[in-house]
Order: C-alpha cells, then structure tokens, then sequence
C-alpha cells in the first residue's frame, strides 16, 4: 500500500471519529448554538432591531444575520478540536496517533477537518435558523463559501494550539471566554465600524476577526468595512501562521510527548 | 535479524532526571524478552522512546533495521504497544477503538472491521463489542489493550506491564495467548513485576536499574546462577525442635513448618535423606520465593551498592 493511500485511509478515520463523536453528543453540540442565535435573531434582530433602523442600506436584521452565522463557526470550530484534542491529552488516547506510522501533518489536517465539519454543519443549521426571520440572499456564492471554511479552518486550527497548551479543563475555556468572545463581539458583527469614532476605527482594524465577518458579509449582502483582498491576506496569514505554528509544534512533541 | 537494537540511548526530562544513561539492548527477531527493573529504573521511558512517545536526547533505535531518526513510520508500523496505562477513549464502543487505530495505520474500514472482529474474538471480548470501554471490568481493558495493539499485526508487540491487576485466571489465559501469539513469529518485549510472568513466558531477560542495563542473558542461563533456593517444607506430624541439618540452613517457623535454604551443591535429594534418616516426613513443599525474584533482588541490590560505592 502507497504512503498516499495509508494517509487517506488514517485521515479519513480521524475524520469519521471526529464526526461520530460531536454527533452523539448533539444535544451539547448542534442544539445550543441554535436556540442561542435563534434568541439573537429575536431579541436584537426583530425587538431591538426594528427600532434601529437600517444599517448600511440593510434592516439591522439582515446586517447582523452574516456575523451570527460566522459568529457560531468561530466558536463551534474552535470548541470542537480543543475540546477534543484535550480530552485525548487527559485520557491519554492521543497516543493511539502519536505510535501510528503518520505524518503530524495528516495529524493536524484531521482534526481541523473534525472542526470544519461541526462548523459547517452548525452554520447550516444557523443559516436554516436565520430564514424563520429573514429572506436570505447570496451576493457571492464563491466568496460566502470561501471564508466560511478558511475561517472554520483558522479556528480549528487555534483551538488544536489551545489544546496543546492546556493541562486542564479550565485552560481550554479561558481561551474562547476572554479571548475569542471579545473579539467576535467587537469584530463588527453587530455594527458597522463607521459608527464608530476614528480612534476605535483604528483599533477595531486590529481585530482579525473584523477581517472575517465583513469578508463574509460581502459574500451575503454585498458590503464591507474592508476592502475583500485584505480580508482574504489576512485570513490566510493567520492560517499559514497558526498552521505553521501547529506544526512545529507537533514536531517538538510540545504538551504531548515528554 | 535483530528485531530491535538500541545503542548508547540516554534520556534526560526537562527536570533535569537522567531516565537513562546509555542503554545498549538488542532483541533477537521472534524472542519473548523480559525487561525488568524496579520502578524507575528507566523500563517505561526506554519503551516510550522504542515506540515514539518519549523524545530520546541521545542514542540510536533501530526496529527490523529501520532507523527511527530517518525512518519513524517504517519503525512505527512493525510496533503494537500495550502500555502500562489505560489510553483508550473510555467513552469510545469497543469495536470502534480497534477500527480506528487499524484505520491510523492504514487499514480500510471494512477490513478494520474485520481484523477487529478476528482480535476481539481472540481475546473474549466480542460479546463486549458495542460496550463504552469504560464499562468494562480492569481485566477486560487490560485485553481490549492487547486485542488493538495487535489489529495491525505488528511483527513486535511490546508490553508494559499487561497483566497488572489482573486475576490468575485471566493472568493465565493472557499468558497462554501472548505464547500463541509468540509461536506465530512475533517478536514479544514485555515487562512486569510479576516475575513468575516472565520466568514463565521469556527466553531472554535484561535487568534494568538507575537507567543502565545491569544483566542481559538467557533466563536458563540466569536461572542457573541462583546458588540457593529456600523452600517452605509442610511436615506430616509435630516436631519439638529440628536443631540443626548438616549442610543446610534451617529455621523452624512452627510445629509442622520448616524454612530450609538448599544449595545447588547439596540438592533436595541430599535433605530428603536427612530428613529421612530422622523420621520426619514431608507433607508438601514450596519456593518460598519465585527464583527469578530472588535473583532480581540479589541482582538489583548488588548494582545499588555498587552504585553507591562509585
């Protein structure tokens, strides 16, 4: 059997696990990020948001429809692989793979898949979600697609770092609460930066995040903050940095091995 | 062919702890080999650096010829490792864990499927198959351990510690199993505390202590060098006082129990006779220890004062 074949083969299995195992504990994993958009569509889309008015040429409802979506992508991916990989740390399963004749590459590559494929289909069940309350129109099919997955990929990839990094359960929610929920907040998912003074403009283009969803609302309604190849360079960095970073990190056995 | 060769490996933790201090092994293609050692004498780290878990800080590993600096996957695909510790998803159902790590190593699902079948049948575990590994007895995990390291049907099968905190029944079932399982060409490493285990089991030994490798030899050949063995003699009828047996060391325990030490020069023959000649008979005897613990003691004890004396 060829290297390329063994590796499919093993990727595919990290896969499939990765799947089986975020699908039998649905209630904790697809459910919630349902109810908790669906809240959001209420409260801020249809009760606060009609009193606000357009946003951007939009009704608020339909401005911050493409940052709740990539909103439950981030949090979803991301919860995904570091949830996983830590438990595999702290029950020690992780050397299943460790002894196996694989590259750290396919390694990586199937548990980042692990977490594309939850944000994927927690996006679709959002989206699905999203349509009870708006009409849902694609600007760009190719753009929509692109960055929800290289998105899904760059936070599946910073929750395997997290979780390389942890030694305990607390070390993997500090991540996503004082980190990860602050910048999706402030990364223009429920305004646009312009309301804001030039000072906070200049600070929120820090935020990497801000890249993401106005990439993504571009895709659905047609505007942005950002100019789109930016977004796609920033993005991407972050995926080639994290990734590289993942990597080395593999290499050196850092968290994993002694 | 050597299954595996080991030269001048050295481990060092990043607390400063030297696990080892240049081993040199090397294990015959189809042994069953003991490494023993007193825990942290170094066993676990040498296994976890044989089968890429432990970073090693110097030295050379080679499995069936293979390089594991320049060739770790060929290394890693001859090797099925049941270690010491349980490292299985315990929420995971049992034929899934089999599936997956024949998945990890290349195997297609359906004949993962069967391969996992093959081994959990082998080890009694079939009936078990759609149980959360969690909800299998310790002596069931030990086997589930075993039944996935062999789904790949690796050419050397190392185990740390299998049998630890298994009943005899199952102790000698597994036993039975991994001797099949070495009859088959595969090459066994094993380590164990229970000594009678590899006495039992192995051809060749190693003694490891302060991470260096203190004895390597063939357990007949170590067997031969115990200079006395001390038996516990349960006598027929009640005896006042033995006094002393020309030629042995004696020590009354009670009224019908004797603990007599025989050397290889004197023999059992020789205290049968004396004990004979004085009317006493002997309802049953028994080693009072494994020979193979005496030796290890005798052994580990020699290299910690030698050590000490350094």
């Amino acid at each position: 059997m060829s290297h390329a074949a063994v590796y499919w083969v093993a990727f595919r299995t990290i896969v499939t696990k990765e799947i089986l195992r975020f699908s039998r504990i649905w209630v904790q994993t697809v459910l919630p990020p349902a109810i908790t958009m669906a809240l959001y569509f209420v409260i801020f889309g249809k009760l606060i948001g009609s009193q606000i008015g357009d946003m951007d040429g939009f009704r608020y409802i339909d401005f911050i429809v493409p940052g709740l979506i990539l909103m439950s992508v981030i949090s979803n991916s991301y919860a995904n692989v570091v949830s996983s990989v830590y438990s595999s740390k702290f029950q020690h399963n992780i050397e299943e793979l460790l002894i196996a004749p694989l590259p750290n590459f396919i390694i990586l590559a199937g548990y980042v898949a692990g977490g594309v494929a939850r944000g994927v289909i927690v996006g679709v069940v959002v989206t699905l979600v999203s349509l009870l309350f708006t009409d849902l129109a694609i600007h760009s099919y190719a753009v929509t697609l692109a960055v929800f997955v290289l998105t899904s990929v760059l936070f599946s990839i910073a929750g395997f770092i997290n979780a390389v990094y942890a030694n305990s359960f607390d070390d993997i929610s500090i991540v996503p609460t004082f980190v990860l929920t602050p910048l999706t907040y402030l990364g223009g998912v429920f305004y646009s930066i312009r309301m804001l003074p030039e000072f906070w403009q200049g600070v929120s283009l820090a935020n990497p995040v801000l890249y993401m969803v106005n990439a993504f609302r571009f895709g659905l309604l047609g505007v942005s903050d950002i100019a789109l190849w930016l977004a796609f360079v920033i993005i991407l960095g972050f995926v080639l940095v994290l990734g590289g970073f993942a990597m080395w990190l593999l290499a050196r056995g850092v968290g994993i091995k002694s | 062919m050597k299954a595996l060769e080991i030269r001048s490996l050295r481990k060092t933790y990043r607390n400063g702890h030297e696990a080892l201090l240049g081993i040199d092994l090397e294990v015959d293609e189809g042994d069953f080999f003991a490494l023993l050692g007193p825990n942290g004498a170094g066993k676990s780290t040498a296994i976890g650096i044989v089968s890429s878990l432990v970073n090693k800080t110097a030295g050379q590993v080679r499995v069936f010829g293979h390089d594991l600096d320049t060739q770790p996957e060929a290394v890693k695909a001859t090797i099925g490792l049941v270690p010491q510790e349980f490292n299985f998803n315990q929420f995971e159902p049992v034929v899934e864990i089999l599936v997956n790590q024949a998945g990890y190593y290349g195997i297609p699902r359906r004949e993962a499927f069967r391969r996992a079948e093959s081994a959990l049948r082998q080890l009694d575990l079939w009936d078990k198959r759609s149980a959360q590994a969690r909800d299998l007895s310790g002596g069931m995990k030990r086997r589930l351990m075993i039944a996935r390291a062999l789904v790949h049907r690796p050419r050397l099968l190392i185990l740390d510690e299998p049998t630890a905190g298994v009943d005899i029944e199952i102790r000698r079932s597994m036993w039975d199993f991994l001797r099949a399982t070495n009859a088959s060409g595969t090459t066994i490493i094993l380590t164990t505390h229970y000594l009678e285990e590899a006495e039992s089991l192995c051809r060749h030994i190693a003694i490891i202590n302060n991470g260096r490798i203190a004895e390597r030899a063939r357990m007949t050949d170590l067997l031969r060098r115990l200079h006395s063995e001390t038996f516990v003699l349960d006598l027929r009828d009640e005896l006042d006082d033995i006094g002393t047996l020309p030629g042995f060391h004696v020590r009354q325990l009670d009224a019908t129990t004797l603990e007599v030490a025989v050397t290889r020069d004197n023999g059992l023959s020789s205290l049968f006779v004396e004990l004979s000649a004085r009317g006493i008979e002997v309802a049953s005897l028994r080693n009072k220890q494994n020979r193979l613990e005496q030796l290890f003691i005798d052994m580990v004890q020699g290299n910690d004062a030698h050590g000490g004396d350094a």
